[in-house]
């Protein structure tokens, strides 16, 4: 096993999030692929920890994951109360930015 | 009193302000005596200044004093520092000016207290007049050319708002003109002039360094500058000459000048603006002195200008108008004296004219005051019993006009004759002589039209004519009286030696040390030649005089007969009647040309200029357009482009790598 | 000989991709939510091949055990049945989303592949991964930044319940 495999591993899995991210319609599948995405930052932080023999890489981590749960813990929060306003979960109904 | 002079320009100033800011709250005649007691009180000054600068010896007799630096520009690449003053300064020539100005400039006000009593916008004349005053004087007083340019431009624009007073008024059915018409057309042709003057400013300032006379006159003295840029910067000052003076081929805004009110054409288009050419033309004697070729241009010119105007007198029948072609011939008359080096003649001759042309002009106003209105002198006659007061004082002046001898115009036209011949210049003198021939006829003529005979025209006019009253006919008077004595100053050796009395010409001992005589033989005419052949002149010239108005005398004497000699003359009638065609001519050749030039122009500023600038606001606008597609409102689309920006950092990061 | 090191990575791999695929392109959300559970493990997989054996027992803690449930309860409260699927993106959507997605892969696979063309794992001491390493660590060099993450979820958990409060 080589660095290599598991970094386009995490690459393609971090496109696979983004993608995910742009293109579906309901709140909470968003935020699942959002965590999709930081499992992929994850996956390579502790990759070049491991490479380098280094507890840094881990540490990043660790702290990433903190920061996952809280953010997770916010956009639900977010999540339920535009449900509250709009009966529904789908980001398109979210427009009053418009012009 | 000589320390004051700086006042001179100073007190129609302030009538000017007064009159502005007052004017319209104050009674009329308020108006126009604070008007009269300003020029009054420069009159007075120069007179005392005057008479302190005789106290003074001959060869030092002239006064500068810098009131205040106006421009300090510095080296200009001449070598030397260019400082430009408000400085004011009095000599002999200036004096002379000073007092032709201020004192028939305090006549005509007079006069126009009660030619203008009638007019709405009496507080405006009064102060368009104080301001012309003003202008005028910082002309002739000025010390350098600058100061004297800003007199010049001023008298411009007074002339201006003066010609178009009446601004809504038409003037000539057969153009189609109004009064601002006119006042737009003597600008215009003026400011033709003041460009030729300024470039040949810029030309002094780069030969010389200066534009003070007294430092000019030096350096012209013993600097020796190529002759053709002497020529050149003569020529180009005398451009301007033209245009201001009304000669060839400048002088098409004097006659359409007369729209103004008649005591404006006296003041302004008889006595003073238009002399300022020939004071400038005189002032800088030292330059022209120097380029004989210059000074033959400007004989040429003035000579021509003489006859050639002399010659549209004949057929016009505006009253007006008739005496406008005879100033513009006179003034011919003086160019043609200084462009042979008579300049003393040519100065005398401004005075003298002075006083007999505002006569003649301020004498035709009372006329026109009296018919109330008429101008058309085929519509006049007969007039001398009604007016008789008019009557004696334009006569007066139509003898000064005419070279009889005795009177003022004797004198003074007769040295430019005399000036002509002994300078050699034998074709000027001979064009000269015709130009007075027909002088001496067209005055006639006008004076037999409108005096002399059965009246032609209105009958309810003619009821109702009457003298002028006394504040318009005591300036008249004065000014015959001048036109009389005047020329006395100025009587050449030759006849004060028929007396048996010595050499009593006061006003060439006064001017002459002032004005730079050309090198060379045959200058002047106090040059001892023999008596005889002056005393010949003398003589051809008053048979002359006698001739011309013995002419129209025989011809305007019966009713019929102009008539008959205008259709056996058919062809050169009809060329005088209209004017040589020279303004169509310009109209073809001038405004045409420039008319298209400016809509081309007026086009380009429109679709162009404003095109470019009117391009950015649509760009602005366009922009926004498109840019607005972006804010869709939708989450997702933010995300879209959330997610581009990351794509651009992501690649500059990674090209690093 | 195929390593069992391989053999893991390989399966792990395949789970991965799988339950991500399923958390992308599936309708119904508590399915998406379960496939998601199956990939976070199979990542704490990866972190025990890794030899990072105590990030592999927080993954499954916090997020296979936290924030996974969290997801699940919230789906459950809110009834949500589906989240409308694939269709009904815009035009322009539906074909710049895959066009900057497709641009994410180029720029990491670059990344990846200039990068760390000749890495290999250095053989881990004997305290890699272990509590004690993480924890000297982040209570001496990473002491600020972990005081100030634990005051980043005290906010969070306060905005969690201003933002889920039905009246303020």
């Amino acid at each position: 096993m080589e660095p290599q495999w598991i970094l386009v591993l995490s690459a393609v899995l971090f496109t696979m999030g983004a993608f995910g991210v742009l293109w579906n319609r309901g709140a909470i599948t968003i935020l699942m692929c959002v965590e999709i995405m930081l499992n992929s930052a994850n996956l390579t932080f502790i990759t070049f920890a491991r490479q380098f023999d280094q507890a840094e890489g881990q540490i990043y981590a660790f702290f990433v994951m903190t920061l996952a749960a809280a953010e997770a813990a916010v956009g639900l929060a977010i999540v339920i109360a535009l449900f509250r306003l709009r009966e529904s979960t789908d980001v398109d109904e979210l427009n009053l930015l418009k012009w | 009193m000589l320390k004051l002079i700086w006042l001179i320009p100073l007190l129609p100033l302030a009538g000017v302000i007064l009159n502005g800011v007052f004017g319209r709250r104050l009674p009329l005649k308020a108006v126009g005596t604070i008007a009269c007691l300003a020029v009054l009180a420069a009159f007075g000054i120069s007179i005392g200044a005057i008479l302190e600068l005789a106290e003074l010896p001959e060869g030092v007799r002239q006064f500068e004093t810098d009131v205040a630096t106006w421009l300090p520009l510095g080296d200009l690449g001449t070598g030397s520092d260019l400082t430009i003053p408000w400085g004011f300064g009095l000599d002999p020539l200036s004096s002379v000016l000073l007092l032709v100005v201020t004192g028939v400039g305090f006549l005509i006000h007079v006069y126009s207290v009660g030619y203008m009593s009638h007019e709405r916008d009496y507080a405006r004349f009064f102060i368009y007049l104080n301001l012309f005053m003003a202008m005028m004087l910082l002309l002739v007083l000025g010390n350098n050319l600058l100061v004297l340019f800003v007199g010049w431009e001023g008298v411009g624009l007074c002339s201006y708002l003066l010609i178009g007073f009446y601004y809504d008024r038409p003037f000539d059915e057969r153009t189609g003109l109004t009064c601002a018409d006119a006042g737009r057309k003597a600008f215009i042709v003026n400011r033709i002039g003041d460009f030729a003057f300024l470039i040949g400013l810029l030309y002094l300032v780069l030969e010389f360094g200066t534009l003070k006379f007294t430092e000019l006159n030096t350096a012209l003295a013993g600097h020796h500058a190529p002759g053709w840029m002497l020529t050149g910067i003569g020529l180009l000052l005398f451009l301007g000459a033209c245009g201001k003076s009304a000669q060839i081929p400048l002088y098409v805004w004097l006659p359409d000048a007369m729209a103004g009110p008649t005591p404006v054409s006296a003041l302004i288009h008889a006595a003073t603006m238009v002399t300022a050419g020939v004071y400038m033309v005189c002032r800088m004697s030292a330059l022209y002195s120097a380029t004989p070729e210059a000074m033959a241009i400007i004989a040429a010119v003035g000579a021509a200008t003489a006859l050639f105007a002399a010659s549209m007198g004949i057929t016009a029948t505006d009253i007006k108008k008739v005496l406008a072609y005879s100033t513009v011939s006179q003034l011919g008359f003086m160019f043609a004296a200084a462009g042979v080096g008579a300049y003393v003649a040519a100065i005398f001759h401004l005075m003298t004219h002075a006083f007999f042309k505002a006569l003649l002009f301020l004498g035709a106003g009372s006329v026109i005051h009296g018919l109330h209105g008429q101008q058309d002198i085929r519509k006049m006659g007969g007039l001398r019993s009604k007016m008789p007061a008019t009557f004696v004082t334009f006569f007066v002046a139509m003898l000064a006009i005419t070279g009889i001898p005795g009177l003022a115009g004797f004198f003074s036209k007769d040295e430019i004759l005399a000036g002509a011949w002994n300078s050699g210049n034998r074709v000027v003198w001979v064009v000269l002589s015709v130009a007075a021939l027909i002088t001496a006829f067209y005055m006639m003529r006008l004076t037999w039209l409108v005096f002399f005979g059965k009246y032609r025209g209105d009958e309810s006019t003619g009821s109702k004519a009457h003298e002028s009253p006394a504040l318009m006919t005591i300036p008249l008077m004065i000014l015959a009286a001048l036109s009389v004595v005047g020329g006395y100053v100025g009587v050449p050796a030759v006849m004060s030696g028929w007396v048996g009395l010595g050499d009593v010409n006061k006003l060439h001992h006064w001017l002459a040390p002032a004005l730079t005589e050309p090198h060379g033989a045959g200058h002047g005419a106090e040059v001892a030649h023999e008596a005889g052949m002056e005393t010949m002149l003398i003589l051809v010239a008053t048979f002359v005089a006698l001739l011309g108005i013995a002419l129209a005398w025989m011809v305007y004497r019966k009713d019929g007969a102009a008539a008959a000699w205008a259709k056996r003359f058919g062809p050169v009638h009809h060329l005088l009647r209209n004017l040589y065609w020279v303004d169509e001519f310009y109209e073809l050749v001038v405004l045409r040309p420039f008319y298209a030039a400016s809509r081309f122009f007026a086009a380009v500023d429109r679709w162009v200029v404003d095109g470019l600038v009117n391009a950015t606001g649509v760009t602005a606008e366009i922009s926004g357009q498109v840019i607005k597609l972006f804010q869709t409102g939708l989450v997702r689309n933010y995300a879209l482009m959330f997610m581009f920006g990351v794509l651009v950092i992501l690649y500059y990061v990674i090209r690093a790598i | 000989m195929i390593g069992l090191e391989t053999v893991g990575f390989v399966f792990l791999a395949t789970l991965a991709l799988a339950s991500a695929t399923v958390v992308v392109f599936h309708k119904s959300p508590i399915i998406s939510a379960l496939a998601l559970a199956f990939n976070l493990v199979a990542i704490a997989g990866f972190y025990l091949l890794l030899n990072a054996q105590f990030l592999a027992l927080l993954q499954v803690i916090v997020y296979a055990g936290a924030i996974m449930v969290l997801i699940l309860f919230v789906i459950m409260l809110l009834s949500i049945q589906s989240e409308g699927g694939l269709h009904r993106s815009g035009r322009i959507h539906s074909v710049l989303a895959p066009l900057i997605a497709l641009g994410c892969a180029v720029a990491l696979g670059v990344a990846v592949f200039r990068g760390s063309a000749d890495g290999r794992f250095a053989v881990s001491s004997a305290d890699f991964g272990t509590v004690r390493s993480i924890g000297t660590d982040l209570f001496t060099t990473f002491f600020y930044a972990f005081e100030a993450i634990s005051l980043l979820l005290i906010v969070a958990m306060i905005g969690a319940v201003l933002l889920a409060k039905r009246r303020l």
